[in-house]
């Protein structure tokens, strides 16, 4: 229920009127409000700035620091006012939660202050509304990251007990986590390096030969080059072969891109060992040596940007695939209209649309090589509307490109998209939750049996003396923890329940319920009991058994449990009465209980004498104030209770 | 009145606008001019007029503005604070019956005045004033009996407040065993309706009800 609407609850209350001539049951007795203390302005002096609120505005939330009587440590009897030592900033917006009923973020406020604020009054940041939510969370991730980086240098503790193979594999991947790891590291990147600067230098024309021919130095020095290719190789095939050791999961560690990098930039010398001899793929061979290049790539196993930029490449691919063919039909156009347009001209280089294609790249990349040029007036007018519209062409797609490697590379920096869908479902789980608080707050205070109603009423016929002394301390402690309000909300269903004779119950005991509705025949609901002696319902004794333990007198109800259950009328239902009925022993309301009431309460206390339970447990009762309420003549179901 | 092809042609720039609400015709410009902001008479007169203090006014002034800001409820405003007390199941037949017999003067919003007004009767009447209002909220139609369809109505709507999770499991002929039971008691010369009288005459000798009518009198 939200806070807000707390002031209209005498308004529902008021409401209840039209159910009363219509229930046939009696209702149980209003819980006694104390309203003379109920409208009192309370001053709180948050480190020198003053904040006046109702007293009741506060009591919304009983389980918040002001809103229980834990504020009573912080009042200062000179000034008459409770005094906080902390931020006022953060405290408008806590106030303001218990007046609104929601709490908001502001965007101003640093996170952590905020959430000790919280802390300190007792308030879960969970219930902060919709608006302010996302920014909160967002925010506290990016600080829980900032935290855990600034952590991460310390977190060279290795877990226990990692095989060799755990180790390994944790040394490649991150090469932080050992001194021998980010050796392997460096000295892996230093050969890559070589390997490089090898095959560049391969190259290089160095010196003459004695045949007056410039020769590459790969020539020159064949064996010096040889042995540090074979070296380079041996160094990549034992790391590939270390990497494939370690990995988890083989097949997809064989899968993955980096693995294809590393064994295509190993084989071609090993193809070239085998097929030196055969000099018809010596031609091949030497094809095969490009692909040493790709050596290159290994290098984003080092670098974290190269690796954001491959993976750029491939979620832009619907924007490079635009642009690829925006280009291409741009490029088809244009080198026609300029084909057709210089064929008249002579010497034209013009000499085909495939050749035009050439020109019309050159142009609209603004290139302009100038190898091929229109000479018409017609070509150069085409011309330059070509180069014009190449800039746009080419301008459209490429920022699109660039935010988006942009935002993956923030999106890399802090959150995975997994952890966003899981904040989702955290969310939905929590909306979910305060939804249902209202209505379990009901079922859970009736299972407590928070329905003291005893002391106050002085009609009730079967006080127990025993109860009266340990009702009043119940009593006290029922109102620490609920609110005046709550109770009063909670009478009000209750009063509901009593119209119409259902009880609200959990969605689990309905359909357990429902279930066993559905194995037995159950067509009207009539109430009337008829005396039988017969297998309990299910759904009552799977509720006993299912008692909480937490309440002292619990065990009470369990001991009764074996005694004869009156089977109810084969018409009706479900409802069962254990013949502990007599108001003399009710335990604390508990569920079992309150499942018997629709049936018990109607029975004249005279009939119940038939069984009276000796309740090993001294009760520590309140005894129920519908008790007295069986006095009441009008009675729809009249009850016949078996002998035992 | 515009015609309907006016309409039509203005419909998509006004759609676009965003100011345009097709359900109710009306620009958001139109809604805001014709916002109701009500202000009730005064402390004295309602003292006056009602059976409550000074003081009890106050607080459900507050309460009142707190919720509706203008200063009148409409239905929809009614039906959603009263769902807020009735989580599990919908209550809003039963508001839309409470919000009928508060409306005294039938022009769909309740003022403050309307509302403290009820509430007096309700909390500070006398007992046969409470019944009275209690028949006046059963009486749909507002013709002086109460018939079957109206109280079964009532019920379905009390019963629909309860949800789907109870114990024992809702049957569908609950409500109606329920009223077949209240005009058993209550309709003496059965004819099928109960009027003011035999209600009166009946909730007085049947002590339970006298005694749940006096069960919300220190609600304020």
């Amino acid at each position: 229920m939200a806070a807000g609407v707390a002031a209209w609850l005498p308004f529902a209350r008021a409401a209840a009127i039209g159910w009363m001539p219509v229930a046939n049951l009696p209702m149980p007795v209003a819980p006694a409000g104390k309203n003379k203390r109920q409208d009192e302005m309370i001053i709180l002096n948050v480190s020198g700035r003053r904040f006046e609120t109702w007293r009741n505005t506060l009591d919304r939330y009983p389980d918040t620091l002001l809103g229980s009587s834990e504020k009573e440590f912080f009042y200062n009897e000179e000034t008459k006012e409770y005094f906080f030592d902390r931020d006022p900033d953060v405290f408008r917006s806590v106030l303001n939660f218990y007046r609104t009923g929601k709490l908001h973020y502001p965007r101003y406020e640093c996170i952590s202050s905020y959430d000790e604020e919280l802390a300190f009054f007792g308030i879960i940041s969970e219930i902060i509304g919709d608006c302010c939510y996302e920014e909160y969370k967002d925010r506290k991730r990016e600080n829980a990251e900032r935290l855990m980086d600034d952590q991460e240098d310390n977190k060279d503790a290795k877990p226990p007990n990692m095989t060799c193979r755990e180790t390994m594999w944790r040394a490649f991947e991150n090469p932080h986590t050992s001194t021998m790891a980010l050796v392997f590291y460096y000295v892996t990147g230093f050969f890559i390096a070589v390997s490089v600067i090898t095959n560049v230098v391969e190259t290089v024309p160095c010196g003459t030969s004695p045949n007056q021919k410039e020769v590459p130095c790969g020539e020159r020095y064949t064996v010096a080059f040889f042995c540090m290719d074979t070296a380079c190789v041996m160094i990549f095939t034992v790391e590939y072969l270390m990497r494939l050791f370690a990995a988890p999961s083989r097949y997809r560690f064989m899968r993955s891109v980096m693995s294809i990098i590393d064994v295509v930039a190993i084989l071609p010398y090993y193809i070239g060992l085998v097929m030196t001899d055969n000099e018809d793929v010596s031609g091949a061979f030497v094809t095969l040596r490009v692909f040493r290049v790709f050596r290159i790539f290994k290098f984003s196993r080092h670098s974290q940007g190269l690796r954001i930029l491959g993976y750029t490449l491939k979620s832009c691919a619907s924007e490079l695939g635009f642009l690829l063919f925006s280009l291409t039909m741009a490029i088809i156009i244009f080198a026609t209209v300029m084909f057709y347009a210089e064929k008249g001209s002579s010497s034209s280089k013009f000499t085909s649309i495939p050749a035009s294609f050439w020109y019309t790249i050159v142009t609209m990349t603004t290139l302009g090589y100038g190898d091929m040029v229109p000479k018409t007036i017609a070509g150069k007018i085409f011309g330059s509307i070509c180069s014009l519209s190449g800039v746009l062409v080419i301008a459209l797609p490429v920022p699109v490109i660039v935010s988006n490697f942009s935002r993956i590379y923030h999106q890399n920096q802090r959150a995975d998209k997994r952890r966003a869908q899981k904040m989702q479902k955290a969310r939905l789980a929590r909306i979910r939750i305060s939804k249902q608080g209202t209505s379990n707050a009901f079922l859970h205070s009736k299972r407590n049996g928070l329905f003291s109603e005893a002391p106050e009423f002085t009609q009730l016929p079967y006080k127990m003396n025993l109860s009266e002394q340990s009702s009043t301390e119940e009593d006290q402690r029922l109102n620490k923890s609920t609110s005046l309000l709550e109770s009063q909300h909670h009478h009000l269903l209750h009063c509901l329940e009593k119209t119409t004779n259902h009880e609200f119950v959990d969605q689990q005991y309905y359909q357990q319920s429902y279930l066993e509705a559905g194995l037995q025949n159950y067509p009207s609901r009539s109430p009337s009991l008829s005396s039988r002696d017969g297998v309990s319902g299910t759904c009552c004794t799977r509720r006993s058994k299912k008692q909480h333990a937490p309440l002292q007198n619990a065990s009470g109800p369990a001991h009764m449990q074996p005694l004869t259950q009156v089977h109810a009328h084969p018409r009706g239902l479900q409802e069962l009465s254990t013949i502990h009925i007599q108001p003399l022993s009710t335990s604390r309301s508990s569920l079992n209980m309150r499942v018997d009431e629709p049936a018990s309460l109607n029975c004249q206390s005279s009939q119940i004498t038939t069984a009276i339970i000796s309740i090993p447990t001294p009760p520590v009762t309140t005894s129920d104030g519908d008790a007295h309420l069986r006095a009441g003549p009008a009675h729809q179901n009249v009850v016949k209770v078996s002998a035992l | 009145m515009k015609s309907r092809s006016q309409d039509q042609s203005l419909s998509d720039s006004r759609e676009l606008d965003r100011s345009y609400d097709p359900l109710t015709g009306s620009t958001a410009d139109d809604e805001e001019l014709s916002a109701v902001r009500y202000r009730p008479e005064g402390l004295d007169p309602l003292v006056q007029k009602t059976n409550f203090s000074r003081r009890e006014l106050q607080v459900l002034y507050r309460g009142f503005k707190n919720e509706c800001p203008s200063g009148v409820v409409n239905e929809e405003t009614f039906k959603s604070i009263y769902s807020q007390f009735f989580p599990h199941g919908d209550s809003s037949m039963y508001a839309h019956f409470l919000f009928e017999a508060f409306d005294t003067r039938n022009n769909g919003s309740v003022t403050f005045e309307d509302f403290v007004v009820s509430l007096s009767i309700i909390l500070r009447g006398s007992i046969t004033d409470k019944l009275n209002w209690a028949f006046n909220l059963y009486d749909l139609n507002k013709d002086g009996c109460v018939t079957r369809e109206e109280m079964t109505e009532i019920m379905h709507s009390i019963y629909d407040m309860m949800g789907k999770y109870t114990y024992p499991c809702m049957e569908d002929n609950a409500p109606k065993e329920h009223v077949d039971n209240f005009f058993q008691k209550m309709d003496k010369n059965n004819d099928g309706v109960v009027t003011i009288e035999e209600f009166l005459e009946t909730c007085q000798k049947d002590e339970s009800i006298m005694q749940s009518m006096h069960m919300f009198d220190s609600v304020i």
